[in-house]
């Protein structure tokens, strides 16, 4: 069975990823997505793994929260109270969450994942370094280089082009 | 350890759940984003879990990449979304058709 440390993560999880996508105001559902990021990161502790959780929370809560509320913020002020949905394409949508919530729910719970315990010890995080720097290696290296890429990439597509600037140039 | 792996499978099933809701429902390009974000992390609960269980490490090294990934995706998604604004002046993607043929 699971414990109150799990229950409390999984209302504080599901309550908000519902509350980011609900809220009235982008900033306060970005604020949502914030604490919904920080309890995935609260579940891999509970999973005794805690590089993995301190990684979640530097990453997303620390960096991409962030970045998206700056992105909010430029956006105008009207566009952010705005809600555009219609209630036909709403009510079809939460009626495919809940077949997908009970057929993917139903598969999992029939199949023999409940009889899965273990005793053994969680795996050390020194363990991952190695992995990280044997095995993976080629796999890390073109995923920094993914990183430099895309992160250049989203410069150059964000970058103000000024008409001024190039007359000035030419 | 008294939590089971089917408890971290169902909260990682509402959470997709929640998620493919969003990108259904939501026209908002900042929303769908939001939505993008639960299900990648639902998928990263379902590795970190099953790896815990199995045991082997490789659960939690294909997490980190995944994360990393992720990070990736997001700079690029916020980055299109400041160029369609700057372009359509909204964020409502029925708005953005100058693909539409």
């Amino acid at each position: 069975m699971a414990d109150i440390a799990f229950l409390a993560l999984a209302v504080i999880t599901i309550g908000s990823a519902i509350a980011a996508l609900e809220m009235r105001s982008l900033i306060y559902g970005s604020i949502a997505l914030m604490g919904s990021l920080g309890g995935i990161a609260g579940f891999f502790l509970l999973l005794d793994a805690p590089f993995v959780a301190l990684f979640q929370l530097a990453v997303y809560v620390g960096s991409i929260a962030v970045l998206i509320l700056f992105t909010v913020m430029l956006v105008k002020r009207e566009l952010i109270f705005k809600k555009i949905e219609d209630k036909r394409r709403k009510f079809a949508g939460i009626g495919l969450m809940l077949i997908l919530m009970a057929s993917l729910g139903a598969i999992f719970i029939d199949s023999g994942i409940k009889t899965i315990t273990t005793d053994e010890p969680p795996v050390d995080f020194r363990d991952i370094g190695i992995d990280f720097v044997t095995y993976y290696w080629p796999a890390l290296i073109l995923m920094g280089l993914i990183l430099a890429g895309t992160v250049t990439g989203a410069l150059v597509l964000a970058r103000r082009v000024d008409e001024e600037d190039e007359q000035r140039t030419n | 350890m008294s939590n089971e792996l089917i408890d971290f499978t169902l909260v990682s099933v509402a959470l997709l759940g929640i998620g493919i809701y969003g990108l259904a429902v939501k026209r908002n390009f900042i929303r769908m984003l939001f939505a993008i974000e639960i299900i990648i992390n639902a998928a990263n609960l379902n590795l970190v879990a099953f790896g815990r269980f199995l045991p082997h490490s490789g659960g939690q090294t294909l997490a980190l990449f995944s994360i990393a990934i992720a990070a990736a995706e997001v700079a690029i998604g916020l980055s299109l979304i400041i160029v369609a604004y700057r372009m359509y002046q909204n964020i409502d993607i029925e708005d953005f058709r100058s693909l539409k043929g």
